[in-house]
């Protein structure tokens, strides 16, 4: 897989409000983000990263600022840079198998069969491929949604709290998934989150992100080599940081 | 005090939830109903509302039952099944060109804004006018009897399947749109994979009820737009002599047929293409 390159300059957004005026959520956001860097956007509840990730996704437009990919401006939504939804975005009318092969319609039928198999197989999903989604565990969905979007070979990964709807253990293994997928493939990742553990044990890079309307409040890089462990000194010492810039206190 | 009044009463399998029914009481209790539903009828058909067009009894429509499935002389079937055929033929025509139609339609105006827009008043004015009044204008309109009655059963369905279907695309969550749009669906594409399935648990439910409309308005266009079928038999049965036990055996035919247009449709709803949008049971 290849990946890409992402800059962001002056993105602002704000929405209409009942009784007029605007209410503005996001920005100015400068940001650049490296080819097969994988960078975490952390910040409260209502701070406007879910937009600033459809934003940056193509499904939504900003008020001003660019967004390059690759040098070139964003033009809308594209297999190249595919997005993984919170509730999944999995079609329920689909089996797994056909919900896996979503993207591959330009594909020839053994290439797409081929693609699939390999798919359904490393996201643990062989024995599934008939079910529908209902059927399916969180968890297991979750994991088709990945199998969907990775079976394309994408250059970057847009994650909008993916694994906000899992229970703790299940969000623990399936963050170890995620983090050994992108090691192994090295697509850009900009995964959006409000868990600062999921944040230190992923990113590269950690973005926070200030109460609405949304700006950068900091940026923590994030050293630990993988696998990353909970409580090793570097750790505390980067989720410390982290307490720090959201405005938070270390103690409950 | 007899000794099994002291046993603790048994757990109901249902738990705490509504009361169940019993496998006995499910076999005897519509029977136990349909037996009182008789007497009921009996005692209010001998007492009597006075005159001669008195309620015909259970027996009586019995009667009249049996002249409705002799063959007519000089005919080749019951009398009773040649209007069956014509009616169950209309509204089987009226229906399908309503789904044929209504299904695009209603897609296209969820699908796109501008359509939407634009049209949406017009069917929403279309829509509540009753088929019945459509009638004069139809008889008008359409000089063979099939083409008015297929018209007017058209109408019954078309307008409610067009605009269930269009709030069916409309509320299709927004993450299948996204995802679809995501992994460069065109246009044709996106409606047949994503639009069409998506919306299509609802688009059933919409035909059960407009299916249901369908065999209510055809009796009532068929007493005054034509000279065949179940509603007219009606209304001929009352000036051949008023025969109300005619009349009445010919409505309980209209409603068995009801039902079974009804199961027909629901088996629809068993489609796996269907049932994943309907919460499931229990």
């Amino acid at each position: 897989m290849a990946s890409s390159r992402i800059e962001l300059r002056g993105v602002k957004k704000s929405f209409a409000q009942r009784g007029g005026g605007a209410l503005e959520v996001l920005g100015p956001i400068d940001l650049t983000i490296s080819a097969g860097e994988f960078v975490c956007l952390l910040g409260p509840s209502g701070c406007g990263k879910s937009t600033l990730l459809s934003i940056i996704g193509g499904f939504e437009r900003p008020d001003a600022g660019t967004i390059a990919i690759d040098g070139a401006a964003l033009r809308g939504p594209d297999p190249r840079r595919v997005f993984v939804f919170q509730d999944y975005g999995i079609f329920p009318w689909m089996s797994v198998e056909e919900n896996v092969s979503f993207g591959l319609h330009a594909m020839s039928e053994a290439q797409r069969k081929e693609r699939c198999a390999r798919w359904v197989e490393a996201a643990g999903l062989r024995g599934f491929e008939q079910a529908l989604p209902a059927e399916l565990s969180g968890g297991m969905r979750q994991r088709v949604a990945l199998a969907r979007a990775l079976a394309v070979e994408p250059d970057v990964l847009y994650m909008d709290e993916p694994l906000g709807a899992l229970d703790s253990l299940t969000r623990q293994q399936m963050r170890s998934e995620v983090a050994s997928l992108w090691r192994r493939l090295r697509p850009t990742v900009l995964f959006v989150t409000h868990d600062i553990d999921e944040a230190v044990l992923l990113a590269d890079r950690v973005v926070v992100l200030s109460q609405r309307p949304g700006r950068i409040v900091e940026i923590v890089p994030v050293t630990i080599p993988h696998p990353r462990r909970f409580g090793e000194p570097d750790y505390v010492a980067i989720k410390r940081e982290l307490y720090r810039a959201l405005g938070l206190g270390a103690e409950v | 005090m007899p000794a099994d009044s002291m046993q603790l009463p048994k757990p109901r399998p249902g738990g705490w939830g509504l009361p169940e029914v019993s496998r006995i009481e499910r076999t005897i209790l519509p029977w136990l109903a349909a037996l009182g539903f008789l007497l009921l009828w009996s005692i209010w058909a001998r007492g009597g509302s006075g005159g001669a067009t008195d309620f015909p009894t259970p027996l009586e429509t019995a009667r009249g039952f049996e002249h409705l499935f002799k063959t007519p002389p000089g005919g080749r079937a019951p009398l009773i099944v040649q209007h069956v055929v014509s009616s169950v033929y209309r509204t089987t025509f009226g229906f399908l060109a309503a789904v044929a139609l209504g299904v695009p339609l209603g897609i296209f105006l969820g699908w796109s804004a501008r359509a939407h827009t634009a049209l949406n008043w017009l069917v929403q004015l279309l829509r509540p006018i009753s088929p019945i009044a459509w009638i004069p204008i139809a008889i008008m309109m359409f000089h063979g009897d099939e083409l008015r009655s297929i018209y007017l059963i058209f109408y019954a369905a078309f307008f409610s399947i067009a605009v269930s279907t269009s709030s069916a695309v409309q509320s299709i969550p927004t993450v299948y749109l996204r995802a679809a749009r995501n992994f460069g669906l065109g246009t044709i594409p996106m409606l047949q994979r994503v639009i069409f399935p998506a919306a299509l648990p609802q688009i059933v439910l919409s035909l059960r009820v407009s299916a249901g409309i369908c065999w209510i308005v055809v009796v009532a266009a068929e007493m005054v737009a034509v000279k065949d079928g179940l509603g007219w038999l009606i209304i001929d049965a009352r000036y051949q002599g008023a025969r109300t036990d005619l009349i009445v055996g010919t409505m309980l035919i209209i409603g068995v047929i009801g039902v079974c247009i009804d199961m027909l449709l629901r088996r629809l709803e068993r489609l796996p293409q269907v049932s994943w949008g309907y919460p499931p049971r229990g």
